[in-house]
């Protein structure tokens, strides 16, 4: 069992380290769109994190009565409530 | 204006090799300048932690969580599911090939598809019902409709709608049953018409295999987040394929990442333990879930339909509750006799549904 668990990890672990299919910074033309790409990024508009921050929870606040994970349910209301196991008599 | 050919005073006997070098040196002088700027900007408007805004809010109360339906049948680990917008039914996919559609209030099984290759890594449904889509090692994302008639062979309907060069590793239909918006081991992701198979938009970005995907709520418009083995979040326009924002705050790969109710933020899940907040309009990573205790890596995430409640899947086979606002852990969930990896909110939030490599799935 152990030798198949390890075989399943090691296909694991290397289907995710797939070597990479972009070239080094040595290549004129992707160092060119990488420049592009940050001088876009930075000129994007931000809002300060008070901001952003009162604003998630705000979002929380309103919405927090209709989360039923939050809240709890009844088991009468409660669609996966314990089944019920049918007996015959 | 550093892309222009403004070449260095050099004599003429100099070679043209000479230029592209100092071009390449002006253009990662300029990157580096840029990604200096980029921190600046964001630190700038780093006036408060998310915590703090949130200090005044109460606490949560004590969470009892229990699972009320165990779906067994899988003959391996469970990799992926998704639940259907009917709130009742799942589909899951296993390392064993097999892509099962269940019933999760009766807990019986409705559809049952082999793949032809094992390490079905990924599987969606369709906003309708009437079907689905899965792929993995077979670096394809496939279609199958659900048909009402059991006897009929699902597999016989399978229609091939993405073609990767590696491994599939998420799925994800847009707004409707038409578009397919996958990524790949291959470190693109991709966007799909279902009925032709065509690629309608591809996005390079990432440095290494892209794990999870997540689409935005629809009122916010046509954007997805992506996580992968480069560390990396990025925010894509789907329309334009172009990276509007990128975060790079992890300190291992990202397994999973799902956007907040509102659209303004997204939560991410990593090797490294740790589960963070990005909001989106702070361009910034807000807040960081994690306990010195807590040393295996998040396989997936989810919200509670208000945000306040992030749910993460661990290796260590548990779930850890979060409170998003106070970033302190509300619960801890035991069951699952493996790593759990997956887990979604069901679409009306009353359950959350896992998947394990201990071959079940627990809502």
């Amino acid at each position: 069992m152990k030798s198949v668990l390890f075989f399943d990890l090691a296909v694991h672990f290397s289907l995710k380290k797939n070597t990479s299919t972009m070239s080094g910074s040595s290549n004129l033309v992707t160092m060119k769109k990488v420049v592009q790409q940050l001088r876009f990024e930075a000129s994007i508009n931000r809002v300060k994190v008070s901001q952003a921050a009162a604003d998630l929870q705000q979002f929380c606040m309103q919405n927090a009565m209709q989360d039923p994970l939050l809240t709890g349910v009844s088991s009468s209301t409660n669609p996966f409530r314990p089944q019920k196991v049918c007996s015959f008599l | 204006n550093l892309m222009t050919d403004e070449s260095p005073r050099v004599p003429e006997m100099a070679t043209q090799e000479v230029q592209p070098n100092e071009t390449l040196t002006h253009l990662k002088t300029e990157s580096d300048t840029l990604k200096t700027k980029l921190e600046e900007e964001r630190a700038k408007l780093h006036d408060v932690e998310l915590h703090q805004v949130a200090e005044k809010v109460d606490g949560l109360g004590q969470f009892i969580m229990k699972t009320r339906r165990t779906l067994k049948g899988h003959g391996n680990k469970v990799l992926c599911m998704d639940w259907c917008k009917d709130k009742r039914r799942i589909v899951s996919s296993s390392q064993d090939g097999k892509v099962i559609v269940w019933d999760a209030f009766t807990t019986n099984k409705e559809h049952a598809v082999t793949m032809p290759c094992t390490w079905v890594m990924a599987c969606a449904y369709a906003p309708s019902g009437c079907a689905v889509a899965c792929g993995g090692l077979d670096n394809k994302c496939s279609v199958y409709p659900l048909s009402l008639d059991k006897n009929e062979n699902l597999a016989a309907k399978k229609k091939s709608v993405a073609m990767h060069t590696n491994y599939l590793s998420a799925c994800s239909f847009t707004n409707s049953d038409m578009q397919i918006l996958t990524s790949s081991g291959d470190g693109t992701c991709a966007l799909w018409d279902v009925e032709s198979g065509q690629l309608l938009q591809s996005f390079h970005g990432h440095a290494a295999d892209v794990l999870c995907l997540d689409l935005a709520p629809s009122e916010t418009g046509n954007t997805f987040v992506s996580g992968g083995c480069d560390k990396k979040a990025n925010v894509w326009d789907m329309r334009s394929g172009q990276c509007i924002q990128s975060f790079e705050t992890h300190e291992s790969d990202i397994n999973s990442v799902r956007y907040y109710p509102s659209g303004d933020a997204f939560a991410s899940g990593s090797d490294d333990a740790t589960c963070r907040l990005y909001d989106l309009r702070a361009d910034r990573e807000v807040a960081i879930y994690s306990k010195e205790s807590i040393i295996f890596g998040v396989s997936s995430v989810d919200f509670s339909l208000s945000g306040r409640l992030l749910f993460g899947g661990y290796n260590d086979y548990t779930i850890n509750v979060w409170d998003v606002l106070k970033g302190t852990r509300v619960s801890i969930l035991f069951g699952h006799e493996n790593r759990v990896s997956t887990l979604r909110v069901s679409p009306d939030g009353t359950a959350f549904c896992t998947g394990s490599w201990d071959h079940t799935l627990r809502v």
